[in-house]
C-alpha cells in the first residue's frame, strides 16, 4: 500500500540523489499532517479533501497549505459554511468509490454535523450489510490549551467511541500525526481523527511513510515501574512532564499514549499496569462519562489482580468550557496529575 | 436605495399590503434630517470605531484573549439598524457582537469588561467577544457558532406571538450563514407561522476567506427569502440613513403586519476575519475599496460638506468618544477576574448530586 520508493523518500528530504535514507525530517505537527494528506492525495486519486477555506486559504491552521497548488481544485476544495453537509457530502462520494478526507474547522463546529456522523458514517456499512463502503477520515482541530472559548477548546473522543462504527484517534507527536493520518485514510472503515491544535506548532522527527503497527495498539512513550499515566492527544506531553518531575524524586512513571480512542488498546494497559500495578488516566474532556471511565473499566477487568489502588482519573471539570482565563484551571495541571499519582502510590 | 424582491405567488393571505413608505423610494438625504439626529449617528459610530481599534490594540497585548471578531467597517449599519429598534424589541447576533451590544444600550464599559474576561462585564467574563448575553437590554445573545442564532431567534419571535406582544425580534449573521441548514430551516418556520422577526444578513462579500460568489448559488442574498415568500430587500450598509430607513420599514412591518422579513445590507470588513487573521486572501483592489469605502469617513465628509458638522465639534466629538473609550479600557482593566471558585455555578439550576467538583484535595481549590 506505501508509496515509499528510496528516490521519493530522499526528495522529501530534499536530498537529489535518492541514495542512502537520511535523517527524518524535523516538522511542526500542522506540516506532518500536511505531509501525510499530500501523500495520501499522490498514492491514491480516489483521495479528496474539502472543507471550508481549506482550498485556498490553506485551512484556518494552515494544515492543508498549498494542497490546492498541488493537486488542483477538483481534489483540494472549499465549500460553502455547512457541516452537516460537508459530511454528508463524504457520505455519498464514499459508497461510489471515493476516499473522502473532510476536515471540519474546529471541535464545536463538529455538533452540527454530528447527525450525518452518527446516523450515516458510522452506519452505512452494517446498514448495507457491506454493500455501502465508507472510507471517511474526518479531521478535527481538537483539543484545549490555546486559550481560546467554548467550541474552539473541546473534547469529542468519548461522543465518537461511543458510536459503533467509527473509529477514533488522537496523535501526541508529529510523527504519531503522519503515521496515523496515513493509516486512517488507507483504511477501509471510518475514522475521526483529533488533532490536538495546542500542539500543532511544536517540532519532532518525522520518519518516512513505512509499516506502522495494527490500528489499535497503544504505545509506551516513557518506561516506568511504579505507575501507568495513560494519556492522548496534547495530554501525552504533560504526562511526560509529570513523569520527568517525579523522576527526581525516584518515582518512575510509564506513560503510554493510548493514540487510538476507539478500538483501545485493553492488552496493552493490561501490561503495562502489570508491571506497575497503579493507573492514572488523564484527559481534558470532563469527567463524568468521559473516556477515561472506559480506561478505568477496562484496566480493572482486564488486570484487576494486579492492580495495587484505584485507578484515577484527572479531567476537565464537569462544565462547559471556559472562556480562556480560566483554562489552565480547567485543563488537567502538572500539579493534580502529580496530586492523583501520589494518591495511587499511597493507597 | 433599497432593492427588493417580492415573493412570487401572490393571492395567499399574506400579500405586501399599503403600508409601504413613501420614503423608501427616494434615497434619504441629510438635508431632511435634524443636525442633531445626525450627529448622533455620527457620534455613535465613531464610537464603535474607536472602541474596536482599542479593542483590537488590547488584544495584541493579550489583554484580550480567545477570537475577536470585529465591526470594523460595519458601523453604519450598526448604527442604522438599531436605531431601527424600539427599546423594546430583540436583538439576536453573531460573534461580531461588540458594536451591537453598544448599539443596543450595553454601556461600553461593560462589553469592553467581558472582552477582557472580567466579572464586571455583560456576561460577568464567563461569554467573551462572542457571548454577551443581556436581558435588561434585550440583547439576547451573541453566538460563536455560524447560524446558531437563527432558530433561537425564530423561538423568541414565537414567544412574542404567544403572548401576542407587540415586540419585533430581529436576528443578524454574515453572508455565508446563508449556507448553513439553521437558515433554511428557520425562514420556513418564521414564514410558516407568521413571526415577527426580521432576519438581518451582512454581506462583507466573504465568510472568512470564502467569498459569495463561491459559496451561494444565489449570491444576491436578499433573494433567497423567496424561497419562503419572505419579502427580502438590499439596502446599502455604507449608508446610515438608508440603513435607518430600510430596517424601520421591515421592522414596523413585521410589528403591524406580524410576519418575518429578510434585510440585506451590503458591508465592507475592513479588517482580516478576526484580529489574527492577515486576510492575505484579500486582493490589494479589495483592500482599496474596503478603505475607500470607510463609513465613518464618508458620513464625516458629508456631514462637513453640509455643514452639519465642523472641525471644532469633529474636535469635540472626537475628544469625548476617545475618553468614553479610555473610560471602559480602564474599568475593564481595573476589574476583578471571576473567581475560579464560582467555575460550577450555573452549570445547573438545581443541585446536582455527585458531580465532578468532589476531586476535594484538588489544588484549583485550595487557594
Ligand atoms: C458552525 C460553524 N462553522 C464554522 C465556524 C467558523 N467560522 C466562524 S465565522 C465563519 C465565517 C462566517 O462568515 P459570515 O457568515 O459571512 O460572517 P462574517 O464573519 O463575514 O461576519 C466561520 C467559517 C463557526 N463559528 N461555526
Ligand atoms: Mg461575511
Amino acid at each position: 500500500m506505501t508509496t515509499s520508493a528510496p528516490a521519493a523518500r530522499g526528495e522529501r528530504d530534499g536530498r537529489a540523489d535518492g541514495a542512502a535514507p537520511a535523517r527524518p525530517a524535523v516538522l511542526t505537527m500542522q506540516q506532518a499532517i500536511n505531509r501525510a494528506l499530500a501523500e495520501a492525495l499522490a498514492e491514491d486519486p480516489r483521495t479528496l479533501v474539502f472543507g471550508e477555506d481549506v482550498g485556498r486559504l490553506g485551512g484556518v491552521f494552515r494544515v492543508t497549505d498549498g494542497l490546492q497548488r498541488r493537486f488542483g481544485e477538483d481534489r483540494v476544495f472549499d465549500t460553502p459554511l455547512a457541516e452537516s453537509g460537508i459530511v454528508g457530502l463524504a457520505v455519498g462520494l464514499a459508497m461510489n468509490g471515493w476516499r473522502p478526507v473532510p476536515e471540519l474547522q474546529f471541535d464545536g463546529f463538529a455538533y452540527p454535523a454530528v447527525d450525518q456522523i452518527v446516523n450515516q458514517v458510522a452506519r452505512m456499512h452494517y446498514r448495507t450489510r457491506g454493500a455501502a463502503p465508507m472510507p471517511v477520515t474526518l479531521r478535527v482541530p481538537s483539543f484545549g490549551g490555546i486559550r481560546a472559548p467554548e467550541h474552539h477548546g473541546e473534547s469529542l473522543e468519548a461522543l465518537f467511541a461511543h458510536v459503533p462504527g467509527l473509529k477514533v484517534c488522537a496523535p501526541s507527536s508529529p510523527a504519531e500525526a503522519h503515521q496515523l493520518l496515513l493509516q486512517s485514510v488507507r483504511a477501509d472503515d471510518p475514522v475521526v481523527y483529533l488533532e490536538p491544535k495546542a500542539r500543532y506548532w511544536e517540532r519532532g522527527p518525522v520518519p518516512d511513510d513505512g509499516p506502522a503497527p495494527p490500528v489499535g495498539t497503544s504505545r509506551v512513550v516513557r518506561p516506568g515501574r511504579h505507575a501507568t499515566l495513560v494519556a492522548w492527544g496534547a495530554m501525552v506531553h504533560r504526562c511526560l512532564q509529570v513523569a520527568r518531575l517525579a523522576a527526581e524524586d525516584g518515582v518512575e512513571l510509564e506513560v503510554v499514549d493510548l493514540r487510538w480512542l476507539k478500538p483501545i488498546d485493553a492488552d496493552g494497559l493490561a501490561a503495562s499496569v502489570a508491571r506497575t500495578r497503579r493507573a492514572v488516566v488523564v484527559h481534558e474532556a470532563p469527567l463524568t462519562a468521559g473516556l477515561g471511565a472506559e480506561v478505568a473499566a477496562l484496566v480493572q477487568e482486564r488486570a484487576f489482580r494486579s492492580l495495587a489502588a484505584p485507578v484515577q482519573r484527572v479531567t476537565g471539570f464537569d462544565v462547559p468550557y471556559p472562556a480562556g482565563p480560566l483554562e489552565p484551571k480547567y485543563l488537567p495541571t502538572v500539579d493534580r496529575v502529580l496530586l492523583a499519582v501520589q494518591r495511587v502510590l499511597e493507597f | 436605495m433599497a432593492d427588493t424582491a417580492k415573493p412570487k405567488g401572490g393571492g395567499t393571505a399574506r400579500s405586501t399590503g399599503g403600508r409601504r413608505r413613501s420614503r423608501k423610494d427616494a434615497a434619504p438625504s441629510i438635508a431632511d434630517e435634524q443636525p442633531k439626529t445626525l450627529l448622533e449617528y455620527y457620534r455613535q459610530m465613531l464610537l464603535i470605531r474607536r472602541f474596536e481599534e482599542r479593542t483590537a490594540q488590547a488584544y495584541t497585548q493579550a489583554r484580550i484573549g480567545g477570537y475577536c471578531h470585529l465591526n470594523l467597517g460595519e458601523e453604519a449599519t450598526i448604527v442604522g439598524l438599531m436605531t431601527a429598534l424600539q427599546e423594546r424589541d430583540y436583538l439576536f447576533t453573531n460573534y461580531r457582537e461588540h458594536g451591537y451590544a453598544i448599539g443596543k444600550g450595553i454601556h461600553p464599559r461593560r462589553v469592553m469588561a467581558e472582552l477582557y474576561g472580567r466579572s464586571t462585564g455583560v456576561s460577568k467574563g464567563w461569554g467573551g467577544s462572542m457571548h454577551m448575553f443581556d436581558t435588561e437590554t434585550r440583547m439576547l445573545g451573541g453566538y460563536g457558532i455560524v447560524g446558531g442564532q437563527l432558530p433561537l431567534a425564530t423561538g423568541a419571535a414565537l414567544a412574542v406571538s404567544y403572548r401576542g406582544g407587540d415586540e419585533v425580534v430581529m436576528c443578524q449573521m454574515g453572508d455565508g450563514t446563508t449556507n448553513i441548514g439553521a437558515w433554511h430551516e428557520s425562514l420556513n418556520i418564521a414564514s410558516l407561522w407568521n413571526l415577527p422577526v426580521v432576519f438581518v444578513v451582512i454581506n462583507n462579500y466573504t465568510g472568512m476567506g470564502t467569498t459569495v460568489e463561491k459559496s451561494s448559488a444565489e449570491p444576491e442574498l436578499y433573494k433567497r427569502g423567496s424561497a419562503f415568500r419572505i419579502e427580502g430587500v438590499r439596502v446599502d450598509g455604507q449608508d446610515v440613513l438608508a440603513v435607518r430607513d430600510a430596517a424601520t420599514d421591515l421592522v414596523e412591518r413585521a410589528r403591524s403586519e406580524q410576519r418575518p422579513f429578510l434585510l440585506e445590507a451590503m458591508s465592507h470588513r475592513m479588517k482580516g476575519h478576526s484580529v489574527v487573521d492577515p486576510a492575505k486572501y484579500r486582493t490589494p483592489e479589495q483592500v482599496e475599496e474596503a478603505k475607500a469605502n470607510d463609513p465613518v469617513a464618508s458620513f464625516e465628509s458629508q456631514l462637513l460638506e453640509a455643514g452639519v458638522l465642523t472641525e471644532e465639534l469633529k474636535q469635540e466629538i472626537a475628544d469625548s468618544v476617545r475618553d468614553e473609550v479610555t473610560d471602559a479600557a480602564d474599568f475593564a482593566e481595573n476589574s476583578p477576574h471571576p473567581d475560579v471558585a464560582t467555575l460550577f455555578d450555573y452549570t445547573y439550576a438545581t443541585p446536582v448530586a455527585n458531580e465532578s467538583r468532589r476531586m476535594p484535595a484538588d489544588p484549583v481549590f485550595a487557594d
